[in-house]
C-alpha cells in the first residue's frame, strides 16, 4: 500500500502526450452536425479536456448547485475558527433516482472546518472496555471484510417551514449515498467487549473533536466504518478518510474524520447531547435517535413552473430511520383524497426511496403533498397532528428550535396556481427559528 | 483499559510523592500490568496493534460523567477569571460570560428556541471540563493547560453559583461537585431495532 503517487512532471507530461490524442477527436465533435436538431454546445473545449478525461464533467447545461446556508443573525456572529466553512444543502428540487451526487450531498461540520488529513497518517484507535485496545491505520481496516450499503443522512434541523421558498430550503439535509466499509460489529468482535460495556463514544479529528455518545445495541447491529461513498473515497466534506455510519440516526451521529472509538458503561453527555438526553422537554428523549418517516415532493415544488397544461409525474422522496419505506401516499387537494403511488426504484431499509405519481394537469388549483408509511407502521403526521402532540401553538412550533421539537417530520404541501407557479403551501407565518442560522 | 489509562494519567505525578509505601509499590505493580498489557493477544484478525500508554493518553480526551478521566492539575475562580480574559474566553461569550455573542454561559435558562443547554442545567461537572478542553477557543481549540481548564471551570461554576470564591477544582473535587439540576437527569432510553419513536399518528 505505499505506492508512490506519480510525480508531477511524469504527470505533465503525460498529460500533453494525451491532450495530443484528445485534439484529433475534438475537431470532429466541433464540426458533426446535431442529429436531431437540438443544440449543441459550441466550444467542446472543456468536455475534451484532459482534466475531463481523467475526472468526468458534468455538461455545462447542468448548473446544480448546493445551496449555501443562511446566517439570519449576522449582527451577533461571533468569531469564526480559521478555517470556517459554511454549510450548504442538497438541491433536492433537481434530484433524480436515490441516490444523492456526492458533490450536492448536504454538508455540516460542527462549527470548525474541514481537516485536511493525510490516509497514510491517520489512524482508529479502539479502547476502552474492551479485551485489546487496537490502533488502525486506513489500510488495515480495507484488509477486512467490506459491506455496501445505501442509505440516508439526515440533519435534525430538516423541518418543513413556511418560510421556505424550495424544497432545499425545506428538507435539503438530507442526501442518500452507497457507503462502503467495516461493520462496527467486526471491529468490535476484533478489540472483544468487556463485561459493562454498554456505549460506544465516537470521537473526530476536527477542531471541535465531535463526539457522540452511541448505544452498543446500536453499534452491533448496523452501524459501519466507512471509507467509501458511491464509488470513491468518502470526500473530505463527508469525512475523510473514515466517517461513521450510523443508519437511520440523527445525523449527528454519523462522526466525521474518525479516530476514536472508546467503549463505555454510559454516555458520556458530550456538548450537544445536553439539549438531547436531558432537552426542556422530556417529549425529545424517544426522539433522539432514529427519524420518523418521512416524505416530501420534489418535483413540482416551490420554484418550479409548470409549463403547459397536460401530463406530469408527481415525484418525491420518502425515507424512514425505522426502517423501508412501505406506503408512500400522494394528495394534489390538499390531503381531502390520497392515491397511493409508485415507488419507482430500490426499496431499501433506512434508505431515500423515490415515489412518482402520474398527473394531468389541466390548469387547476392545487396543492400536493404526500404522506409515508414505513415497516413499523408509522405514518408521517400533518403540522396539526405534530404541533397537537407537543401541545404547542403553531407560532410555537415554528419558533422552538428544531432539535428540541425531535424529529420534524411533518407534510410539506406545494401550492401550484393557475399559472402553473408552484410555491410553499404552509401559510405564512412570522418568524421561524433555524439551528443552521448564525 | 480505562481504569489503566486513568492510573497512568495519575502516575504522572507520582515522582512528587515517591516513597517506599504501598502505594508507591502499588504503582510499581500497575506499571508491570501496563508493560503487559503492549504485549496483549492479537486479535482475530492479525490486524492493527495495541496502543502506547503515550497514545492512549494523548488521545483520550473522553471525560465521563463522573469525572475518572480527569487529569492531574489545579484551578480556582480567582485563576480562571484571569484566564477567561486572557485566553479569549471573553471576547466571544463577553467579560462575565453573560454578554456573548457566543452561547450565554452564566446565568440562562432552557428554552425551546435555543440549541445550547446551559451549563448550571449540566447534571454533572466533569462534561464542562471535557467540552472546554476539547473545543475552546473557538479559534484555538484544545489550547488551554489542564491548569487553565480547571481555572476556567471553576470560573464559570463560581459564577452560576454553584461553588464558592476559594473552592480549588482539581480532578478529585471537581468529580465532587453536585450540579443544581442532578436530579432531573434520568439518562437516555434504550434502543432495540424495535423501538418506534415517541410518537406515531394512527392511519
Amino acid at each position: 500500500m505505499k505506492s508512490k503517487p506519480p510525480s508531477r512532471r511524469r504527470f505533465l507530461k503525460k498529460g500533453i502526450a494525451l491532450a495530443g490524442l484528445a485534439a484529433a477527436p475534438a475537431g470532429l465533435a466541433l464540426t458533426a452536425p446535431p442529429a436531431n436538431g437540438q443544440t449543441v454546445a459550441s466550444g467542446t473545449a472543456d468536455l475534451n479536456s484532459i482534466d475531463a478525461v481523467l475526472y468526468g464533467h458534468r455538461s455545462r447545461f447542468v448548473t446544480t448547485v448546493r445551496a449555501i446556508e443562511g446566517m439570519s443573525h449576522p449582527d451577533k456572529m461571533p468569531p469564526r475558527p480559521n478555517p470556517y466553512r459554511p454549510s450548504a444543502r442538497t438541491p433536492l428540487g433537481e434530484s433524480i433516482g436515490i441516490i444523492t451526487p456526492t458533490s450536492l450531498h448536504f454538508t455540516t461540520q460542527h462549527f470548525y472546518g474541514l481537516p485536511d488529513i493525510n490516509p497514510t497518517e491517520h489512524k482508529l484507535m479502539l479502547h476502552g472496555l474492551v479485551e485489546r485496545p487496537l490502533v488502525f491505520t486506513v489500510d488495515e481496516l480495507k484488509r477486512l471484510p467490506p459491506v455496501s450499503r445505501i442509505h440516508f443522512l439526515e440533519c435534525v434541523g430538516n423541518r418543513p417551514s413556511p418560510n421556505g421558498k424550495t424544497v432545499a430550503d425545506t428538507h435539503g439535509r438530507t442526501g442518500c449515498s452507497e457507503w462502503t466499509g467495516v461493520p462496527l460489529s467486526l471491529l468490535l468482535k476484533e478489540v472483544g467487549l468487556k463485561d459493562g460495556a454498554k456505549w460506544i463514544i465516537a470521537e473526530g479529528s476536527d477542531g471541535g473533536k465531535h463526539e457522540k455518545s452511541i448505544p452498543l445495541s446500536k453499534a452491533l447491529d448496523d452501524v459501519l466504518v466507512a471509507y467509501g461513498q458511491n464509488g470513491e473515497p468518502v470526500r473530505p466534506d463527508h469525512g475523510f478518510p473514515l466517517r461513521l455510519i450510523v443508519p437511520g440516526f440523527e445525523g449527528i451521529y454519523n462522526v466525521k474524520w474518525l479516530r476514536r472509538l472508546k467503549v463505555v458503561d454510559q454516555p458520556y453527555l458530550t456538548f450537544q447531547e445536553h439539549s438531547r438526553f436531558l432537552g426542556s422537554n422530556p417529549k425529545t428523549q424517544p426522539d433522539t435517535y432514529d427519524f420518523g418517516p418521512t416524505s416530501v415532493i420534489t418535483y413540482p415544488s416551490g420554484t418550479h413552473r409548470l409549463p403547459v397544461h397536460g401530463v406530469y409525474v408527481i415525484s418525491g422522496l420518502a425515507w424512514s430511520g425505522g426502517g423501508a419505506v412501505r406506503r408512500v401516499e400522494v394528495s394534489t387537494d390538499g390531503g381531502k383524497t390520497y392515491k397511493e403511488a409508485d415507488l419507482s426504484g430500490p426499496v431499501l431499509p433506512k434508505a431515500h426511496t423515490r415515489f412518482v405519481l402520474p398527473w394531468k394537469w389541466e390548469g387547476e388549483e392545487a396543492v400536493l403533498q404526500s404522506r409515508c408509511t414505513d415497516v413499523k407502521g408509522q405514518v408521517q403526521p400533518t403540522e396539526a397532528e405534530f404541533a397537537k402532540y407537543w401541545g404547542l401553538t403553531r407560532p410555537q412550533l415554528y419558533a422552538a428550535i428544531q432539535s428540541q421539537l425531535g424529529h420534524c417530520n411533518w407534510i410539506q404541501p406545494w401550492r401550484v396556481n393557475r399559472d402553473g407557479q408552484v410555491s410553499n403551501g404552509l401559510p405564512p407565518i412570522g418568524f421561524v427559528a433555524d439551528m443552521h442560522a448564525g | 483499559m480505562d481504569r489503566l489509562a486513568t492510573d497512568c494519567r495519575r502516575l504522572a505525578l507520582w515522582p512528587t510523592c515517591m516513597r517506599v509505601d504501598a502505594a508507591t509499590l502499588g504503582a510499581l505493580v500497575l506499571f508491570g500490568v501496563v508493560a503487559a498489557a503492549q504485549q496483549q493477544a492479537p486479535s482475530p484478525s492479525g490486524l492493527g496493534r495495541a496502543p502506547t500508554q503515550a497514545e492512549l493518553r494523548a488521545w483520550d480526551l473522553s471525560i465521563g460523567p463522573e469525572g475518572a478521566e480527569l487529569p492531574p492539575g489545579s484551578g480556582t475562580f480567582a485563576q480562571g477569571e484571569v484566564v477567561f480574559m486572557q485566553r479569549g474566553c471573553a471576547s466571544c461569550h463577553g467579560p462575565t460570560g453573560t454578554e456573548g455573542p457566543a452561547p450565554v454561559l452564566v446565568g440562562a435558562k432552557p428554552t425551546m428556541s435555543s440549541n445550547y443547554f446551559p451549563i448550571e442545567y449540566w447534571p454533572f461537572a466533569p462534561s464542562i471540563w471535557d467540552y472546554i478542553n476539547r473545543a475552546m477557543p473557538y479559534d484555538r481549540p484544545g489550547n488551554l493547560t489542564a491548569n487553565e481548564v480547571y481555572a476556567v471551570t471553576a470560573f464559570l461554576l463560581n459564577r452560576n453559583g454553584i461553588i464558592r470564591d476559594g473552592d480549588v477544582m482539581d480532578a478529585n473535587s471537581l468529580r465532587n461537585v453536585r450540579m443544581p439540576h442532578r436530579a432531573d437527569y434520568k439518562g437516555p432510553s434504550p434502543w432495540t431495532p424495535d423501538t418506534r419513536r415517541g410518537f406515531t399518528i394512527a392511519p
